[in-house]
């Protein structure tokens, strides 16, 4: 069997079991009403998360995510309830800024070969302190479209509800796999993440990859930052602070080798899940902290950190022979 | 005589048909300048459809910068490319690809990540309505890759592989998206013999189908066994280009070495006999895919030339026993007790010192001052708490300094600024601070002028006249002759031959380099 499924394996069992543990002691936890919240609550993570999950397949790092979320709810609010501008131009204005921005980040990092990670603290500080110069204030949107859209949903058996917001995380999701594991744009960004140099010499076109890359990941930011103003009806600068970390979090316990080169978008989608039931248990247990929920997100962290060594550890030989000269 | 013999048959290939050269590919007269060095100088290298082509040379001959400018990797200074006759200018490896040149690296160059099937086709997959045929991709790959006779699973990770099946289908990539000339940079130089002898079916294979095939490597064996000629350039230039069954090894070795060396005269001249206290036994010594186990013993107040050509195991063996890189086999024993050899810190705690072939990368500390370079060894070999104060490491390198005759405007300036001949004189400063019982020095006149050449020759002998071991690898065999006590001559990672007395003069030594050890002395005797 492919090594790399491995870890993502894992994580389907350690999701089933926490699952199905957390359903002994709440049984209510086991009904479409709490799944369906599951995917409404975190469709904006989810979102932003397979747009990480591309960037990390390519041996990158986005860090900007939570402030472009934050910064596309700034904007679309200003131009809905201040300027007066319809919900969908707002949207479209928005992902054409957020297009521009990925872009320019992929741009320094491709051209002027700085380490993505810096190039995306700079991307985060710029739409942060973006956002926070146009508004300082939380702006509601109360918006006929808004309400609409909120209210769409299908019902499923059971009582819940699965919502538009829900069902585009999903749609999100199956694009995105289908982007990376079955065309070549998918096929270079393994490429990227396995060897550059190799990459380049046998004809993937770096730059145009990376700067799609990092287009895709501020695109899909921009999407959950939407996502997120639907959500909250309203647009605030410091909302989703520290998102990014979150989704990198996902991605991770989700199988994707940080340094590149491995990694399934269905693990990301599990990854999401299982962030979202620690949050939703802590909820109905009621007595515990919330911040409980970011001790077993760095404990799952860890496991899954030395999980991925291990697998890949075991099986190197093949890796390692040629790098002596 | 027999350059000139060559220079006709090339004639004769190249210009029987006028204006249509028979070549597949050719370079004439190429040039390339790097600042005040000519890397390449004027050059011609022509290429036969369905022959294998060896190229040799020792470092700095020039051979990577010809394959560079023929892969597109550099632009030519001067003379020109042609590919069937037509002249063409090569951008870049890719556009290379498209005048059908593929090239296969020592380190593959494929993603060890991804399937066996996408390395064969990435860029190229079959799709179908814009998604990735999968299906059609392992099909077609199960078809290509039994065309080099593996049957291994398209569908499976690359790095799982064995580096000899990644370098079959790195080639099999080449050959698919290419099919005219085949590039092959030092193919085996990470393989071992069974792997090597399956490349080679492979190749020989390619050789039918009428790929022109360039072939790099160090191994004068893998030379014979394969090319059909040879081309050998030395410093830039180009030495000769014949077939390889006019040319014995040790002409070939010759060739490469550069001098005309007589077979008799300049016997060593040091035939006071060492000191009969040994210092150091190395037995079975040796280290898996890296050098076979050799027997050595290292007595006081001599010094052991290595001799071998570019890749034969030398520099291997002296990091074995510096213990860089561990041996996992056999034992070694200093004044008759083992010692492991585990790590270079250990060698040092020993008394051993290593000046490294490749100063810029392993020796000086660039930035550092001459003064910190001298002192970082004795140092080291002190440990944390006995900081030598300021004092001291001007004492010290004051007097190592004046010791090597190093010139240097001040001992605190970067070392970097210095001289190749007064940075290596750094170096072996460095390991002379620390008195050292075995030293251990690999091209110590490498890149270095006339000058500092001569001085750190005076500098081996003196050492070895104070009672110190050394052990010094050169492919200058004139210098080996000149301070070796005893030869021992590497080849294809074993040592081949041990030579001493009589036997150390330049023409038993490139006839050991060409041939087996026993039989070296003979053929050098009739």
């Amino acid at each position: 069997m492919n090594r790399s499924l491995r870890p993502l394996l894992a994580t389907v069992v350690i999701f089933a079991i926490a699952y199905a543990a957390a359903v002994m002691q709440f049984p209510a936890l086991f009904s479409t009403r709490v799944l369906g919240n599951f995917l409404t609550d975190n469709a904006f993570l989810g979102i932003a998360a397979v747009g990480m999950t591309v960037v990390i397949i390519s041996g990158g790092i986005d860090l900007s995510v939570g402030a472009v979320i934050g910064f596309t709810g700034v904007l679309v609010a200003v131009l809905v309830t201040w300027l007066g501008v319809h919900p969908l131009l707002a949207f479209a204005i928005a992902f054409v800024v957020a297009a521009a921005f990925g872009a320019a980040m992929g741009l320094v990092i491709h051209y002027l070969e700085v380490p993505a990670f810096i190039v995306t603290l700079a991307g985060m500080f710029l739409a942060r302190g973006g956002a926070s110069v146009i508004t300082q204030d939380s702006v509601p949107i109360d918006h006929p479209f808004y309400k609409m859209i909120t209210s769409l949903y299908f019902r499923l058996p059971g009582g819940g509800r699965l919502t538009f917001l829900g069902l585009t995380m999903i749609a999100v999701f199956i694009i995105g796999a289908i982007l990376v594991h079955r065309t070549r744009f998918g096929s270079y960004v393994y490429a990227l993440g396995g060897n550059t140099t190799s990459a380049s010499l046998m004809g993937v076109p770096v730059a145009r990859t990376t700067i799609l890359i990092y287009m895709l990941s501020s695109v899909l930011a921009c999407l959950a930052g939407i996502v997120f103003s639907l959500y909250t009806s309203a647009g605030y600068p410091l909302a989703a602070v520290g998102v990014e970390l979150d989704a990198i979090g996902a991605v991770v316990i989700g199988g994707t080798l940080l340094t590149g080169g491995y990694g399934f978008v269905f693990g990301t989608f599990v990854g999401v899940m299982l962030l979202g039931l620690v949050q939703t248990y802590i909820i109905f247990d009621g007595t515990l902290s919330s911040w409980w929920t970011k001790i077993v997100i760095g404990f799952l962290l860890f496991l899954f950190i030395v999980l991925q060594r291990l697998v890949f550890a075991a099986s190197a030989q093949g890796d390692k022979a040629p790098g002596r000269a | 005589m027999r350059a000139s013999g060559a220079a006709m048959s090339i004639g004769k290939l190249g210009r029987s048909a006028v204006g249509e050269s028979a070549f597949r590919m050719e370079a004439r007269g190429v040039s390339k300048v790097f600042g005040a060095h000519r890397a390449l100088d004027h050059v011609d290298f022509g290429l036969l459809p369905g022959e294998v082509h060896a190229l040799l040379g020792e470092n700095g001959a020039g051979k990577s910068t010809l394959i560079k400018i023929l892969t597109g990797a550099y632009q030519p200074d001067g003379g020109e490319i042609l590919v069937d006759g037509a002249p063409v200018v090569l951008n870049s490896p890719l556009h290379a690809q498209t005048f059908g040149i593929g090239t296969v690296y020592q380190e593959v160059n494929l993603l060890p990540n991804r399937s066996v099937a996408e390395n064969l086709f990435l860029g190229h997959q079959p799709t179908r309505f814009g998604l990735v045929d999968r299906r059609r991709m392992e099909r077609e790959s199960r078809g290509l890759l039994a065309r080099y006779g593996l049957d291994i699973d398209p569908g499976s990770e690359l790095g799982l592989h064995s580096v000899a099946v990644q370098q079959i289908v790195a080639i099999a990539r080449a050959v698919q998206l290419s099919g005219k000339v085949l590039i092959l940079d030092e193919p085996t130089a990470s393989l071992d013999r069974d792997e090597v002898r399956r490349l080679f079916e492979v190749i020989a294979n390619l050789k039918r189908e009428g790929l022109a095939i360039v072939f790099i490597t160090h191994f004068l064996d893998q030379v014979f066994a394969l090319a059909d000629r040879v081309t050998i350039l030395r410093n830039g230039k180009l030495v000769d280009t014949c077939r390889l069954d006019a040319l014995t090894r040790t002409e070939l070795v010759r060739k490469m070495l550069g001098k005309d060396i007589s077979f008799s005269g300049s016997t060593s001249l040091k035939t006071e006999r060492p000191t009969t206290e040994v210092l150091l036994n190395f037995e079975n010594f040796g280290r898996r895919r890296s050098v076979r186990p050799f027997n050595l013993t290292v007595h006081k107040g001599e010094v052991i030339g290595v001799a071998g050509l570019l890749g034969s195991g030398r520099t291997e063996m002296a990091r074995i026993m510096f213990g860089i890189d561990p041996a996992d086999e056999g034992r070694a024993t200093m004044k008759g007790a083992p010692v492991g050899l585990r790590s270079a810190t250990e060698a040092i705690a020993l008394g051993f010192g290593f000046c490294p072939e490749d100063r810029k990368a392993d020796g000086i500390l660039g930035e550092l001052s001459v003064r910190e370079n001298i002192v970082i060894a004795l140092q080291g070999k002190l440990g944390w708490f006995r900081a030598l104060n300021r004092d001291e490491q001007l004492d010290l390198a004051g007097q190592f300094g004046e010791a090597m005759d190093i010139r240097a405007a001040s001992l605190d300036m970067p070392v970097k600024l210095l001289s190749g001949g007064n940075q290596q004189k750094v170096i072996l400063a460095r390991w002379l601070a620390t008195d050292p019982a075995f030293l251990i020095l690999d091209e110590p006149t490498r890149g270095i002028d006339v000058g500092a050449h001569a001085e750190i020759v005076r500098t081996i002998n003196r050492l070895r006249d104070d009672g110190m071991a050394l052990l010094v690898i050169s492919s200058e065999i004139d210098e080996v002759v000149a301070y070796s006590s005893r030869v021992v001559v590497m080849r294809d990672r074993e040592m081949v031959a041990e030579l001493r007395g009589e036997d150390i003069n330049p023409g038993v030594i490139v006839q050991a380099i060409a041939t087996h050890g026993e039989t070296a002395h003979h053929e050098a005797a009739t």
